[in-house]
């Protein structure tokens, strides 16, 4: 890894250089009941940028697994057809400030829709047009990335910054982000520059309030399949697909074909869907395996935090608890596990 | 101009002949319709539209699917909806008042000889309870919404021409609005019944920032007790979420349940 330092007037020329292409970063939404708001929004003004934002509202997701794609077109012609496929990719993204549970939730999510045996290409080609620039952050009271091992990004960025005082103190991970510091004012760090990297990373280490403890969870969520804990939530449950959608790593979907009114075109569309909706499990014939509202938010669990620890040697859920704020039901993470294990637990 | 034939997949498809009719209703779903000039003009190439009181003259009872916007509020329009029905091999409920009541309903909370005296005074009228067309026929698909979702209509009756299956979102409208990211309203400080409302109207109102007043009616495992809960934590009269539930009909099971306390 290269270290490099620059002071934070730098920031606005780090930003021209990469002006030119689109920027994705934290932009205001306001201030709602609970304080300010924030989402990843297109970024087309220096003065728009926040590096200081809490939690975005919604993961990155739609800029990489959009709500809703088309997959392919079709399109009569008298005797024939013709079939186009778009990966709906224009131009390279730079995403400015990503937070450490968003960088590993991409890291995530690579290990399925990238690394696998079948790549999804509308994922890979948009994954691959990314720069990213981390930065760091403080937790919220509602953040267990620290549980989750998230709290710390090794790899799966460009540039990563760090919040020092007067200057950011830049982990680089890639030649394109190398050339960019190196158009800037910089210097390497000194020893007064580490003992501020560790100040913050001990500081941040601190501040959490709300954990989730992962010890021997796949063991005991095994054994706990029958617990009455679920039964509880499932009364909960809105089964509104909300805790999916803001998710970072939720990836489900479903596929429809549907066919222009004038009959001459048809498209392929993909439309991520959720495990807590009622008909996520209703196969052909009618039959619903999860019908109940307990079972489906069981089995959301189980992928997170059994299913992939089991494929992948580590959990799905990166911590950044984006569900348990967006659920009006106040269904959180820390909560649910702790409850099957059988303790009270909570959120912040 | 006679439309040319329409094929699909290298076959010529039935044009069904269709009939619009209302009963009591502002008609403003069917304006919907002829509102979407857009992809007007291929719609009607599918259809042979025989009866349109909103949009032409001619009229003819030679129909198979029958649209009908509107509840019962007459007695003579329980005549007129089942002669209908004995026409139509497809009756199709659309919009929000066909099929739970719609806003019409809401004058069932008070007793109908006040209602008659408060509305019409002295004048003699026929008015009665209000029931959805299912009070009195079978009707063989609901199109919900007030007003419907145009782009909805044209994908239904699409599929009915094209003999796919019609069916309606089973989810309720969180889904579209968080797929729409908007900021959840209740962070906003307003109620919604987007939680508990059937989809399918692309959270129209939630992304104009209004809450959802439910005119799509529940979503299936809608979980109104879980919602009255929420919106209490928010700060929301029992009156402010009686009003919404109540408001277009399509709640009313639960509004008795609500009111059971």
């Amino acid at each position: 890894m290269i270290f490099r330092v620059f002071a934070k007037e730098e920031l606005e020329n780090l930003y021209d250089i990469l002006a030119v292409n689109h920027m994705v970063g934290a932009v205001s939404k306001g201030i709602g009941t609970s304080g300010p708001l924030f989402d990843f929004d297109f970024i087309y003004d220096f003065k728009d940028l926040r590096l200081d934002f809490s939690t975005t509202i919604h993961s990155l997701k739609r800029f990489l697994l959009p709500p809703v794609e088309t997959l392919s077109t079709f399109e009569m012609q008298k005797e024939t057809w013709q079939k186009h496929v778009d990966y709906n990719l224009s131009k390279p993204i730079v995403y400015f400030g990503l937070h450490t549970c968003d960088i590993n939730a991409l890291n995530k999510l690579d290990k399925v829709l990238w690394g696998s045996v079948y790549p999804d290409p509308f994922y890979a080609a948009k994954r691959k047009n990314m720069f990213i620039i981390g930065s760091n952050c403080m937790p919220q009271p509602f953040c267990f990335c620290k549980s989750m091992g998230t709290d710390t990004a090794l790899h799966g960025f460009d540039m990563f910054l760090t919040d020092i005082g007067d200057s950011y103190f830049v982990e680089i991970e890639s030649a394109r982000a190398f050339d960019c510091i190196s158009k800037l004012k910089n210097r390497e760090p000194d020893v007064d520059d580490h003992n501020l990297f560790m100040q913050v990373t001990e500081a941040k280490t601190k501040q959490f309030s709300c954990h989730v403890d992962t010890t021997d969870l796949t063991k005991i969520l095994d054994m706990e399949f029958q617990s009455e804990a679920w039964k509880g939530w499932g009364e909960k449950c809105l089964s509104c697909g909300t805790c999916a959608n803001v998710c970072p790593t939720c990836y489900c979907y479903g596929v429809t074909e549907n066919v222009d009114l004038d009959l001459q075109k048809a498209q392929k569309i993909k439309q991520l869907y959720s495990c807590n909706l009622i008909d996520f499990a209703q196969v052909s014939g009618g039959h619903n395996f999860r019908p109940e509202s307990h079972s489906r938010i069981k089995y959301r669990y189980y992928h997170k935090h059994r299913g992939f620890v089991e494929a992948f040697e580590e959990s799905l859920c990166v911590g950044c608890g984006r569900c348990g704020v967006s659920c009006l039901a106040d269904i959180t993470v820390p909560e649910v596990i702790a409850s099957v294990r059988g303790k009270e637990g909570h959120n912040g | 101009m006679k439309p040319e034939e329409r094929i699909y997949l290298g076959v010529a498809l039935a044009k069904p002949k269709v009939a619009f009719f209302e009963l009591s209703s502002c008609e403003g779903c069917q304006l919907q319709l002829l509102n979407k000039e857009a992809t007007l003009l291929d719609f009607l190439s599918l259809l042979e539209i025989v009866q349109f009181r909103e949009g032409m003259t001619e009229k003819s009872d030679d129909y198979s699917i029958a649209l009908v916007e509107g509840s019962v509020t007459r007695g003579d329009e329980i005549e007129r909806l089942k002669k209908i029905r004995q026409q139509a091999t497809t009756l199709v409920a659309l919009g929000s008042c066909a099929c739970f009541g719609g806003v019409n309903q809401l004058k069932n909370r008070f007793e109908l000889d006040w209602v008659k005296k408060e509305v019409y005074g002295e004048h003699p009228i026929d008015t009665r309870e209000v029931q959805p067309l299912s009070a009195y026929v079978d009707v063989d698909l609901e199109i919900y919404g007030c007003p419907i979702k145009k782009e909805e209509v044209e994908r239904i009756i699409h599929n009915l021409i094209l003999g796919k299956s019609v069916e309606h979102p089973c989810y309720p409208v969180c889904m579209e609005c968080k797929a729409n990211q908007n900021v959840c309203l209740f962070d906003l400080g307003e109620a919604c019944l987007g939680p508990i409302t059937r989809a399918g109207c692309d959270s129209w109102c939630p992304s104009n920032r209004r809450g959802c007043w439910g005119c799509r009616g529940p979503s299936e495992e809608a979980n109104v007790s879980q919602l009255l809960e929420i919106m209490k934590r928010y700060g929301f009269s029992e009156e402010t979420i009686l009003d919404r539930l109540e408001c277009f009909g399509g709640f009313s099971t639960y509004v008795e349940e609500v009111k059971k306390g």
